[in-house]
């Protein structure tokens, strides 16, 4: 039924096209799809870009995805569009998919972002580890950052395997802090959360995998100083390993689809670009407000009309 | 001599752990040394099987198909267009009901176009306004089963309503509500085509191993590119999940029956259809309705789950609570899950219970007292909404729908609640957590992974030799011999040590408490609805406290599991000992045993059928959580599995590490149920 229909509907506007012998279409009826992943910016940053679309004239529809399998369906066509690609986190499932073909990237938010190991802020406040957030400072405190299964060795909670392989494992390696750290892999976020929240009630030092922005900010949050990145100084690049994380993009992924069934949505898309202020302000809007996402995307929307209508135009 | 040892299996037994034992001791542990570990001989494997399903699912077969809206032929392959019919048919099934509730677009775009539909603003689905859906539900709830379903069905619906969650929740109840009566029909068809044919029984049981076990993780990206992203894509998961229990249960139902049911039914002359659904399917009903009540609840149990690939509802709003560490929201959300769960689970069980009166002559108004009661709430409440649109000032109306997050909560006492156990217990449970790790976990683990291959199989096919001859051997030997071949075999042996060490803890719990609970009517109770209870609650909210009261450390993965593995220990403990029949029990009481003596007697070995399943389900519930324990931090199979998802050739390393987890779980199926249908035998219970 609805398969004869849109044929139908493509006949006719194919005759429609012929006749008026215009080119270009209008954007398509059907919903763009948008995905929602656990995040407050990210689910903010949906309902906003998708009140963009919808401004528009456009449909748009919300779907809950994995955030790293979603790009699998991005190449698919399935869901159009995902709006923040972390660096660090799902630079390989987004690279992965733009080489199986489909995926296109649609530019980069102006957001700085770093992706780094680091530490609560108050622990340098009360100087359980002298010296930091120099790296060097690690040589000579491990025993504050030791957990009962690590061995005697100090922990990095790195975030789960699939955001960057073994990466933190090599630089503990090359740092020459092997025999003095270990890397535990945590499952995901929450989990690195949760870690935060424990240590910080129990007084004790730990050093987690951790992002900015983010609403740990607002808490405390100091990143590790490591020797600088250059490029190719990762292992994976064959360099040494010994250098810490290059200051990360957050970049805006589409479907191959996107340009040619909605050209002016997409127009659009690629030129929304969020600053870490914006970012910032729209998840405190939920984290910090207390406000439901649609109702703070809402607000955003309302409070920064001018921003984002230069982007429609 | 010899005779004495072929008759004592405890013999048989010590010897294979004296034989284990110098293998422990004497074999060195080196890379080179095939005894120790075998080389990954399957390491190409993945791969293959990675390039294989990308073929199929990008290559293979093509045929060009017009996509209107890039206005371009594409080449797609076959399988994923015939899919993607499917999944075009279940997600209309899902967004009508849903659209009934809630209202929508969907369903008259489906009849219609995006185009008609977006031109044509007010040909909307109107969704009814939340009393008339809880109000119907009430009537209906007082109509299978009187005023305590009644109350139970209007309290849980109002909660969910009042704490502002009704549209994620109707949103999960509209996928549930064709997820779970599919998985019924499907399980109870293929229970009772197992129940005809040995040959079908056979094949039938690794695979619902198979389908239980294997980590959604695993086969994620081969779901969403097959069926495409969204409720569809849940509720195909959730069917693969929860279908196993029914054909299960449906199976150990139609087996309990004695001939003279079947024989009764053929003298009164039954056809083969009217045997099987007059005769023994009713006969067996205890049975089935536990098999849907496990429908139900391991439908709801994917709630969560079923949202990493597109299903709306309550599932993504707890991941996003949680990622705040919100527990206090999250726990809202878990208790919604849970109504839903037991709401469903009870009135389905009212509806199979209910017998039709076929000899009473009613008027018009008896028969249809309930549906006039409907009516009339319909009207008062479709007005109650007309008028609400005027009465409330902040532009809501409560008495349509109250607004997603606008309602009441009671978050922070929730989360005052955890801070409460935190700040009491913390201190305690940290040198309890300490000493579990250095004496226990640690030491246990460090066995496992220092045991040289030959060891393991040689105690694992030695078990099943001993119990089950030279087959049953064979076949774990195969089982373990899969994982030795891959690369991941030490990661194998964390996961089994993990699984290990909650199935033992889960099985006592399990039979102690389950047998405790199951002496009265009360408790039995109890526990049964802490069983659904536990079952639906979300894991991934008591990961959260659990993960900061014992850390990110293996602690906190071995309770997540005993939480979960644990139920069915427990479940099938108690529907075990509550099948014993009375007579039994009484004509041991006239034989003069004591309490004890008539658990230890008759009880245990009459239930035992029941518990050898319960503990076949405990392991296998104890490797679904695999991955649950993943997302804690681990470093077994689990992660690897989270890890292929941005893998390159993720699909295929998912897919064998799935299957290797899966092994584990056949190879103990296969000793289990060995033992348990040789003691049936023993006894005389088949």
């Amino acid at each position: 039924m609805k398969f004869r229909n849109t044929l139908i509907a493509a006949g006719a506007s194919a005759i429609l096209l012929s006749a008026t012998g215009v080119a270009k279409a209008a954007d398509s009826t059907k919903p763009i799809v948008i995905p929602i992943h656990n995040w407050s910016s990210q689910v903010v940053m949906a309902h906003v870009i998708g009140g963009i679309f919808e401004s528009m004239g456009n449909n748009v529809e919300y779907v809950p995805a994995d955030s790293q399998a979603v790009y699998e369906s991005i190449r698919n066509g399935d869901v159009t569009i995902s709006h923040e690609v972390w660096q660090s986190s799902f630079g390989g499932s987004f690279y992965n998919a733009m080489a199986k073909g489909g995926l296109i990237d649609a530019g980069t938010h102006s957001a700085a972002t770093l992706e780094e190991m680091g530490v609560p802020t108050w622990v340098i406040d009360q100087n359980l580890c002298p010296g930091l957030p120099n790296w060097e400072a690690l040589k000579d405190c491990k025993d504050v950052f030791t957990t009962v299964d690590s061995d005697g060795k100090g922990r990095w909670l790195e975030g789960p395997q699939s955001w960057h392989g073994t990466l933190m494992e090599e630089r503990i390696a090359a740092l020459g802090l092997g025999d003095d750290y270990m890397v535990k892999y945590a499952g995901g976020a929450s989990s690195l959360w949760a870690e935060l929240a424990a240590a910080k009630k129990e007084g004790r030092a730990t050093i987690i995998f951790n992002w900015t922005p983010n609403f740990t900010d607002a808490e405390g949050f100091t990143f590790i100083e490591f020797p600088e990145y250059t490029a190719g100084c990762r292992v994976a690049d064959g360099g040494e390993g010994s250098c810490g994380s290059p200051k990360g993009w957050l970049k805006k992924a589409a479907s191959y689809k996107f340009p040619k069934s909605h050209p002016a949505a997409y127009t659009a898309y690629s030129k929304i670009s969020f600053s870490t202020g914006q970012i910032g302000s729209m998840a405190a809007l939920v984290d910090t407000d207390g406000l439901d996402h649609k109702d703070a995307a809402a607000k955003w929307l309302a409070d920064n009309e001018a921003t984002w209508t230069a982007w429609t135009k | 001599m010899i005779e004495l040892f072929k008759q004592k299996k405890s013999l048989q037994f010590i010897l294979l752990l004296v034989i284990f034992y110098l293998l422990n001791h004497f074999i060195v542990p080196a890379e080179s040394n095939i005894l120790w570990r075998l080389p990954p001989l399957l390491k190409w494997f993945p791969l293959y099987i990675n390039d294989s399903i990308g073929y199929l699912m990008f290559e293979w077969w093509p045929v060009e198909v017009y996509d209107p809206d890039i206005e371009e032929f594409e080449q797609k392959p076959l399988v994923s267009q015939f899919t993607r019919i499917i999944s075009g048919f279940i997600l209309f099934q899902i967004e009508f009901i849903r659209e009934i509730m809630l209202g929508g677009a969907k369903t008259i775009v489906t009849f219609s176009s995006w185009d008609w539909a977006t031109a044509n603003p007010w040909a909307r689905m109107p969704g009814l306004p939340w009393t008339v859906i809880a109000g119907g539900a009430t009537i209906l709830g007082y109509a299978l089963a009187g005023r305590g379903l009644a109350l139970l069905v209007g309290f849980s619906m109002t909660y969910i309503s009042v704490f502002g969650q009704w549209e994620p929740a109707m949103q999960t109840l509209s996928f549930v509500l064709v997820a779970a009566p599919v998985s019924v029909f499907i399980g109870l068809i293929l229970g009772i085509w197992a129940f005809r044919s040995k040959t079908v029984e056979a094949v039938l049981n690794p695979l619902l191993n198979m389908a239980q076990i294997i980590p959604h993780f695993s086969y994620l990206i081969p779901v969403m590119v097959f069926f495409g992203i969204g409720d569809h894509a849940g509720a195909i998961a959730t069917v693969i999940f929860a279908t196993p229990p029914m054909v299960r249960l449906t199976l150990l139902g139609l087996k309990k029956l004695g001939p003279e049911v079947a024989e009764s039914g053929m003298m009164s002359g039954c056809t083969n259809w009217q045997l099987l659904t007059n005769v023994l399917v009713p006969t067996a009903r205890r049975d089935i309705l536990i098999g849907v009540n496990q429908v139900i609840m391991q439908c709801l149990a994917m709630v969560v789950l079923a949202s990493l690939i597109g299903a709306k509802g309550l599932g993504i709003d707890l991941l996003i609570a949680l990622n705040r560490l919100d527990i206090g929201k999250a726990t809202e959300i878990g208790i919604c899950i849970v109504l839903i769960a037991i709401v469903l689970d009870r009135m389905s069980l009212a509806w199979a219970n209910k017998q039709t009166d076929y000899f009473s002559s009613l008027s018009f108004i008896e028969k249809h007292k309930y549906s006039l009661v409907f009516a009339a709430l319909f009207m008062i409440a479709l007005g109650l909404a007309y008028v609400g649109q005027f009465i409330f000032p902040e532009g809501f109306n409560y008495l349509y729908i109250v607004p997603h997050n606008k309602g009441m909560s009671i978050a922070i006492y929730l989360q005052s609640g955890v801070d409460w156990i935190w700040d009491t217990y913390f201190f305690a449970l940290k040198v309890f957590n300490e000493w579990l790790i250095l004496s226990v976990l640690l030491p246990v683990k460090a066995a496992y992974l220092g045991m040289p291959v030959i060891a393991t199989f040689t105690l694992f096919m030695g078990i099943g030799f001993i119990v089950g001859g030279l087959r049953v051997a064979l076949t774990v030997g195969a089982l373990l011999l899969f994982i030795a071949l891959t690369q991941w075999w030490d990661r194998a042996l964390i996961t089994a040590y993990l699984m290990s060490v909650s199935v033992l803890v889960s099985g006592i719990i399990g039979i102690t408490v389950g047998t405790l609970c199951a002496q009265n009517a009360r408790s039995t109770r109890f526990i049964l609805t802490y069983c659904d209870t536990f079952q639906t609650f979300p894991s991934f909210i008591y990961l959260i406290p659990v993960m900061m009261l014992f850390g990110i450390t293996d602690t906190a993965v071995v309770i997540a599991i005993i939480v979960y593995a644990s139920i069915p220990a427990l479940r099938y403990t108690v529907e075990g000992l509550l099948s014993v029949p009375e007579t039994l029990q009484d004509a041991g009481t006239m034989s003069g045993v004591n309490r004890v003596q008539r658990w230890l007697t008759i009880e245990l070995p009459m239930s035992f059928p029941h518990i050898a399943l319960g503990l076949n389900q405990t392991v296998v519930f104890a490797l679904s959580m695999v991955i649950i324990g993943a997302m804690i931090g681990t470093d077994d199979l689990g992660q690897l599995i989270l890890g292929s998802l941005s893998d390159r050739n993720g699909v295929g390393n998912g897919l064998i590490l799935g299957i290797c987890v899966a092994c584990i779980g056949l190879a103990i199926d296969q000793i289990l149920r060995t033992w348990a249908n040789q003691r049936k035998q023993a006894l005389g219970l088949n």
